[in-house]
């Protein structure tokens, strides 16, 4: 693991993207502190976090586009697969230089607050806080990003990926509120998801009765809960889509509350994508 | 000792490799030899672990390579076909990154990695990034990659392939001395290369094994008869009745490429005595002109064809092969006729 990680953080430095991360990082939230905090004089940090975290949506996919697709363009993966290593740590040192590339600009932003709180009263509580939300939210995102590269060999797609999923992440909450709630909407919605994964099943196994046999097991219980007791699907699919909005997770950090739910979530998000990416480069061979 | 048993990969209904089974024994260098799509990098890469089998296993010194693949990798170094190098980094770096990788220990690292260069004739290009490096160095940093740490056996995927004629001597030097120390596996479609380096030979087709041997010893199995070629001009079943006494065995009867109403004959014969002037004599009583003749002694190049030629597809891979394979057999020829007239 320690060396792919040494590797990732050096390429990062030797080319572009390392600096051009950090600069984006810096200068977004730059602007934003000049706004709220010292041209509107707002005594609150949080806010700059809070309005900050569209930011995530462009600069995760640009930084995690080409983490494991271009090793496969290049076919250094081959060079990954004949060395005595583990795909768990080769997966995960490359997380870990992402995550430790994340954490230089989050270094520098968390003086703000203390050069803030010099020249009024600032909650230096809730301001860090939701730094260390923001931090967390953004190693989920990596992840998130990661698998998406995982999953391709050409850059472009990666990112595309990266992106439709984040902002669909982004917006989730709003789109949630649009959805009706009654039970028949939500079972429709929850048919054409089993569908879906009768789709993917198809598609990843090429067995049709695999496929049949996952969109049933989804199918199934869902038109037995509407049979006994449709109330319980009141609003149901939209509960489930809200589960998905990564980025609702951070507002009790905004309020000053370090909330330990939504670190749960943050780290378990993390560790399915880690898997899910592991299992893809492990799949590869088997193509 | 690798030993390689029954190794089958299917991609959906293509069979890539078929039942394959040798074995590497230490302190050789083996051959792969086998027409593009014979399923070459194919074998090599499921020995590596770089690709798995659909069945079959892959033990290396009795470590199994997906069960035990950190045992089983320690013991390999492997040179794909395109060298697996990081553009973005410096050839040193790059080495650097290999060797604490293959958990050589820090100490030894600066000089392992020192010992690598030496050997594959890179040690100036050593602080420049890899991606402006010409092919033939690229392929150099490659293969210092595969030697570090010494691993026991060296597994090299067409390792000359791309390289001007200075280069390719200069590998096959390398690989000549890397075979004093280390077991080396070797593939190429071209058999001079592998005749020139190899100890062994495993020939290759359509996934199979078709033969394996030292190079004499395949060239013996071939030299069992020895043939005739020539043109005359006439009819088929003409010239097949004046040979049928003439103690020969007709191998191929063609109409011939470069001569109108003629055909190209091939001609095979076991026996000690030298049948030339009784097919002269043969031939010229049924007043069938013969417009050349000549004999031939079969090559490695044309066992090589002639084993990867009777399955099905091989008329498809054979151009290739068929364009260096003339001049070969020219030269090869001009030895022989001075040898036996």
């Amino acid at each position: 693991m320690g060396a792919i990680y040494k590797r990732e953080l050096k390429s990062y430095f030797t080319g572009m993207i390392g600096y051009a991360f950090i600069a984006a990082v810096l200068l977004f939230i730059g602007i934003y502190t000049t706004a709220y905090n010292l041209k509107y004089m707002y005594p609150m940090f949080e806010y700059v976090i809070d309005s900050s975290t569209i930011l995530y949506v462009i600069v995760v996919p640009i930084l995690t586009m080409r983490v494991l697709a271009e090793e496969r363009r290049q076919k250094t993966d081959q060079l990954i697969y004949s060395l005595p290593l583990r795909l768990t740590d080769v997966v995960l040192g490359k997380y870990l230089a992402m995550v430790t590339l994340l954490a230089i600009p989050m270094a520098v932003i968390s003086l703000y607050p203390l050069l803030l709180s010099r020249y009024g009263a600032l909650s230096l509580g809730t301001a860090y806080s939701a730094i260390v939300g923001f931090f967390l939210l953004g190693c989920c995102l990596i992840a998130i990003g990661l698998f998406m590269s995982s999953v391709t060999d050409s850059q472009l797609i990666a990112a595309v990926a990266s992106f439709a999923a984040l902002i669909l992440c982004f917006l989730m909450s709003g789109i949630t509120q649009l959805l009706t709630t009654t039970a028949v909407a939500s079972l429709v919605a929850l048919t054409v998801v089993s569908l879906a994964v009768g789709i993917v099943v198809r598609l990843m196994t090429g067995s049709l009765s695999t496929a049949l046999l996952a969109g049933l097991l989804c199918e199934v219980p869902l038109v037995g809960v509407y049979m006994v007791n449709p109330t319980v699907l009141e609003g149901a699919f939209a509960q489930i889509l809200s589960a998905l909005a990564v980025f609702d997770q951070l507002s009790n950090f905004l309020n000053g509350v370090f909330d330990l739910t939504a670190v749960v979530y943050f780290v378990s998000v993390t560790v399915l994508f880690l898997f899910f990416s592991v299992q893809s480069v492990e799949k590869r061979r088997w193509s | 000792m690798i030993e390689v048993s029954h190794l089958t990969k299917r991609y959906g209904q293509h069979v890539a490799v078929e039942d394959l089974s040798f074995r590497i024994e230490p302190g050789k260098i083996y051959g792969f030899l086998g027409p593009n799509g014979a399923g070459k990098s194919t074998t090599m890469n499921i020995m590596t672990g770089c690709l798995a089998a659909t069945s079959g296993t892959v033990t290396i010194d009795g470590h199994d390579i997906f069960e035990e693949p950190m045992e089983a990798k320690r013991r390999l170094g492997y040179l794909p076909e395109q060298p697996p190098v990081y553009g973005d980094m410096t050839v040193r770096d790059y080495l650097r990154f290999v060797a604490e990788a293959k958990r050589i220990p820090s100490r030894e690292r600066r000089a392992r990695v020192e010992a690598a260069m030496e050997r594959t004739a890179i040690a100036d290009v050593a602080p420049r990034l890899i991606r402006n490096l010409s092919k033939g160095y690229r392929q150099r940093v490659g293969l210092a990659q595969a030697i570090l740490g010494e691993p026991k056996f060296i597994v090299l995927d067409e390792p000359t392939v791309g390289l001007d004629p200075k280069q390719i001597i200069e590998i096959r030097d390398l690989i000549k001395s890397l075979g004093r120390e280390h077991t080396v596996l070797l593939s190429s479609h071209i058999m001079q290369e592998i005749s020139a380096v190899c100890d062994d030979i495993l020939i290759i087709s359509h996934g199979r094994l078709v033969a394996s041997g030292t190079p004499q010893e395949l060239e013996e199995r071939a030299l069992h008869g020895r043939a005739l070629a020539l043109t005359v001009r006439g009819e088929r079943p003409a010239v097949e009745a004046a040979l049928a006494g003439a103690g020969v065995r007709l191998e191929r009867v063609e109409p011939s490429r470069a001569e109108e109403g003629c055909l190209d004959l091939a001609l095979e014969w076991a026996g000690e005595k030298d049948p030339r002037e009784a097919v002269f004599y043969a031939l010229a009583q049924a007043r069938l002109p013969i417009l050349s003749m000549s004999a031939e002694r079969m090559t490695l190049e044309e066992v090589f064809l002639q084993m990867t030629q009777d399955a099905p597809q091989a008329a498809q891979n054979a151009p290739e092969e068929a364009a260096d394979a003339p001049q070969a057999m020219q030269e090869k020829e001009a030895q022989d006729d001075g040898r036996n007239l």
